[in-house]
């Protein structure tokens, strides 16, 4: 079976949590729990004086990478949102290929919660 | 054409409304409520037969938003159903003012109480004695004037927050300097191919001074068109005193101390002509003053505006050699600059760098509106008569404030609030609340005074909103009930119609309730109250066809485009063209012609022609010897995701992101103090004290602290004392009254002081309450 899943360039995440609401708007996911989470690792100062602040969506094991979408053409709830564009969806040969050209990107595969 | 690779595709081409799997969906763009300001991002929403809100989703078929919404949008389901919104018009007597007894009306009755006090007023004691306080940037905010001039035909309209401090300094410097609204950073919003548009050249340099667009999407510059551009090449260089996330995307990042902005502008100047790096030929041609501007900027060397800013000398000079070199660049400058008494001097400096580098109305710098394509100004303005101009409160102490923006300078309105009938020219009697909840510590410095002064020295007032909020709690007679976004028929404008990007159609596509749209009010109230403004129209749509499109297309027509982009008004260069000048000739629209790095203006209203540094009023250099009490320097305000200032507390999803108002605190501070992350401190200025939860972070430098602005909490007690315990954590309480520059501008919001100490109460906001209160929807 293809696997499929979510590119994310963590470069350029601006953490705006679109994604995290999305997710909670069309699944109706009550407060305190979420399909997606950004996980916020920063800002701290390294020694060159430039600060780390990496901002990490992360799904969670409620998300079921909006199959009823996808079967449709449509994108994911999270990626058709994501305010800096910087979500994919697709299968995991292809992100494979798109994150062999550029760094600082995440691949996550997902196993599909049922809802 | 795709912006980014994730991008939505399946409506590509739709039209502005079709049918999908049994519901109709309709296509539009958003302005506000949810509060924002004039974005205008494309959202689809799906009804079903019943006329119910299914859903919301980004529309892709928008040139610049393709889909994307940030989380205000989102969650619009949860805020037009919200157990909390009023649907219906109220009133209550005067006595009643601070208890929740209100009554349902019509809006008839509502529409004839209010016209029959107006009337009584104006005949007992003069228009000038009613006062329109407006918001800032939902729709209602840029009509504040207009609805006090031409809807209820007083010329007393008023931006409450101390100095205007917001928007309209920097209005102010740029229309005096260079006869333009304010110059928006080139992001192709307006060209078709947009950054692929052979009219366009990506910015080299994108220069972020004291804005961050990302959560503010200030005056509707779409902030995430950045990203856009960063990924495509460009760099960044943010000049903030916090380390916000898009500062550690920058390569060059000032951390200058709060409110010192005038000194490192006056430094990059210095250094930029010093070393000859400006651009000579727009200098020669199109610049005022030059050689006064660079002996001025003399007396600012490096070194000094290093030791003032606290950044290295070498940063500063690099900083200025970057922004010089970088073909082209454009600078986004912010509330910050407004924040301050000596705000209007920051900005001459950052115009005069545009100006000097020649970056000014290029591809990729700074974009300059077409005179041909403002609307009129000043709507209902002529017909109140010379008499009544002549009374709008402050045109003889401030005419640059007063006479630019036409609304009464806000520090001298308090002052003849608390005056009450012993005011110096005439006392206030009647209020109106239009969008604004600012007694909830978002556009008033010393909110409980306005309190105060209003609530005993008002004899009548009314309010529109969507909510109700703790200052029409604590006010008002009469409510209106306001729709939101997806619930009336509209027009949004990028920049308040200033740039040449877009116009968007705001499509009705529910009803809830009995709700209006500040603009429909606006008409429907102005018909009453103002006839002679209002007759001459049709209906509500050709009001609007006017108002918002010049007559430019219809309604009708822009609700089936959803966008137009003005392309038809593109174009660059236009001083050479005479498209800056209502004459036709080329050049600027300033008495010379010229922008004016020596602005003949200022010296007019006996300010200052050139740009000068002055210290915060408050801060470890102008008062020593507070420093051990309030050894802090205290910044305020900056922008969420979830929150648009006061608004968005109900929304469980956007409560839950931020649900407690915070302060960022340095861990070696938070160390020194006794202070942990996520405890609850108590924050005093020499002007009070409020209790807010600590974030210890690096976002912050050691002896710099940032308070988060706007909190009340609707889920606690509505009634007086408590308002939705909107005093326990108000920042802006904190905020000194009539601290302003010469020209009646900028007040220190963010560059104060303060102390901080950690308190053993916990006011953790309960989400399980917060759910329970408002997570039920009412369908
Ligand atoms: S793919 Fe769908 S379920 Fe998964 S995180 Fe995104 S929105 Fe949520
Ligand atoms: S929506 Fe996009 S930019 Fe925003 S937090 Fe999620 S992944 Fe990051
Ligand atoms: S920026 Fe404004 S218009 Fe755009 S999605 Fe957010 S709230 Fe809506």
């Amino acid at each position: 079976m293809t696997a499929y899943g979510l590119l994310i360039d963590y470069e350029f995440c601006t953490g705006c949590q679109s994604c995290e609401v999305a997710c909670k708007e069309i699944h109706n996911i009550p407060v305190g729990q979420w399909g997606i989470r950004v996980l916020d690792d920063g800002p701290w100062e390294c020694s060159d004086g430039k600060f780390n602040w990496n901002k990490i969506p992360t799904p969670t094991r409620l998300c079921d990478l909006c199959v009823e979408r996808t079967d449709k053409g449509q994108q994911p709830f999270c990626v058709h949102h994501c305010l800096a564009g910087v979500m994919q969806w697709g299968t995991v040969e292809d992100l494979a290929k798109e994150l062999e050209e550029k760094p600082n990107q995440v691949l996550f595969v997902p196993k599909p919660y049922q809802y | 054409m795709k912006i980014f690779k994730g991008q939505g595709t399946a409506d590509l081409g739709k039209p502005w409304r079709f049918e999908e799997d049994g519901l109709t969906v309709t296509r539009g763009c958003a302005w506000s409520p949810p509060g924002c300001h004039p974005t205008g991002c494309g959202i689809k929403t799906y009804v079903n037969s019943n006329g119910e809100l299914v859903r919301v989703e980004g529309d892709e078929n928008h040139p610049i938003t393709n889909g994307r919404l940030c989380v205000r949008c989102l969650t619009i389901r949860d805020y037009v159903y919200n157990p909390d919104r009023v649907l219906y018009p109220m009133k209550r007597a005067r006595e009643d003012r601070g208890k929740n007894k209100w009554e349902r009306i019509t809006w008839d009755e509502a529409y004839d109480t209010i016209a029959e006090k107006v009337k009584y007023f104006k005949d007992k004691y003069g228009a000038e004695s009613i006062l329109v306080m407006g918001g800032t940037g939902r729709e209602g905010g840029p009509m504040l004037p207009a609805y006090a001039h031409a809807c209820l035909g007083t010329p007393n309209a008023c931006y409450t927050q101390s100095g205007y401090s917001c928007y309209i300094p920097r209005v102010a410097g740029t229309t005096y300097v260079m006869g333009a609204t304010y110059p928006e950073m080139d992001y192709a919003g307006g060209l078709p191919g947009r950054y692929d548009d052979p009219m366009f050249k990506l910015p080299e340099l994108i220069v972020f001074w004291g804005k961050e667009p990302l959560p503010s999407n200030g005056d509707g510059l779409f902030g995430h068109a950045a990203i856009d551009m960063m990924r495509r090449g460009s760099k960044l260089m943010s000049i903030d005193p916090r380390v916000n996330w898009v500062s550690t995307r920058a390569d060059w990042h000032l951390r200058l101390r709060p409110g010192t902005d005038a000194a490192l502008g006056m430094a990059m100047l210095n250094v930029i002509i010093e070393e000859d790096l400006y651009d000579h030929d727009f200098v020669d041609k199109w610049c005022y003053g030059f050689d006064q501007l660079a002996e001025r900027v003399k007396t600012m060397p490096a070194e000094k505006a290093a030791e003032i800013c606290g950044l290295d000398a070498g940063e500063i000079r690099e900083a200025a050699r970057v922004y010089a070199a970088a073909k082209p660049a454009q600078i986004a400058w912010g509330l910050a600059i407004d924040q301050k008494s000596n705000g209007v001097q920051a900005g001459h400096c950052i115009m005069a760098l545009e100006a000097i580098t020649g970056n000014i109305d290029v591809p990729g710098g700074q974009l300059i509106g077409d005179v041909n394509d403002g609307l009129e100004l000043g709507f209902g303005w002529n017909n109140l008569g010379p008499e009544l101009q002549s009374k709008i409160l402050g045109i003889k102490e401030y005419p640059a404030y007063v006479g630019l923006v036409l609304n009464a300078q806000c520090d001298m309105v308090l002052d003849a609030l608390e005056a009450g009938d012993d005011a110096k020219y005439y006392p206030f009697k009647m209020g109106v609340f239009e969008d604004t909840n600012f007694l909830a510590g978002t556009c008033a410095a010393q909110p409980k005074r306005w309190h105060d002064a209003m609530v005993k020295n008002l004899e009548w007032c009314f309010g529109i909103d969507v909510w109700m909020t703790p200052t029409i709690q604590a006010t008002c007679e009469i409510f209106l009930p306001l729709s939101s976004t997806v619930e009336h028929d509209t027009v949004v404008y990028t920049h308040y119609g200033a740039s040449p990007i877009m116009a968007g159609a705001v499509n009705k596509s529910i009803t809830v309730g009995d709700c209006k749209g500040d603009c429909e009010i606006f008409y429907e109230l102005g018909l009453r109250c103002m006839p002679i403004n209002f007759e001459k129209y049709k209906d509500y749509y050709d009001f609007l066809a006017d108002y918002r499109l010049a007559y430019k297309r219809t309604f009708e027509e822009l609700r089936e485009e959803v966008v137009h982009q003005k392309t038809e008004m593109c174009g660059y260069y236009k001083y050479e063209s005479g498209r800056l000048r209502p004459d036709g000739m080329p050049g600027f629209n300033t008495p010379t012609g010229r922008v004016e790095l020596y602005s003949t203006m200022f010296r007019q209203f006996g300010e200052d022609p050139l740009p000068y540094y002055e210290e915060p009023q408050f801060s470890p250099v102008s008062t020593p010897d507070k420093m051990e009490e309030y050894p802090f320097v205290l910044t305020t305000g900056a922008r969420t995701y979830c929150y648009f200032h006061s608004e968005g507390k109900q929304i469980p999803y956007l409560r839950e992101m931020n649900p407690d108002p915070l302060i960022e605190i340095n861990p070696e501070d938070a160390l020194k103090h006794g202070i942990a992350d996520g405890q609850w401190v108590e924050v005093a200025s020499p002007f009070g004290k409020c209790v807010l939860k600590a974030k210890v972070s690096q976002i912050v430098k050691p002896g710099v602290v940032h308070a988060q602005h706007g909190f009340w909490f609707p889920e606690k007690d509505p009634e007086e004392p408590s308002l939705y315990e909107v005093w326990r954590s108000n920042i802006n309480e904190r905020i000194p009254h009539f601290m302003v520059g010469k020209l009646g501008f900028g007040a220190p919001f963010k560059c104060l002081i303060c102390s901080v100490k950690p308190v053993s109460e916990n006011y953790d906001t309960d989400m399980m309450e917060v759910w329970d209160h408002f997570g039920k929807l009412v369908i």
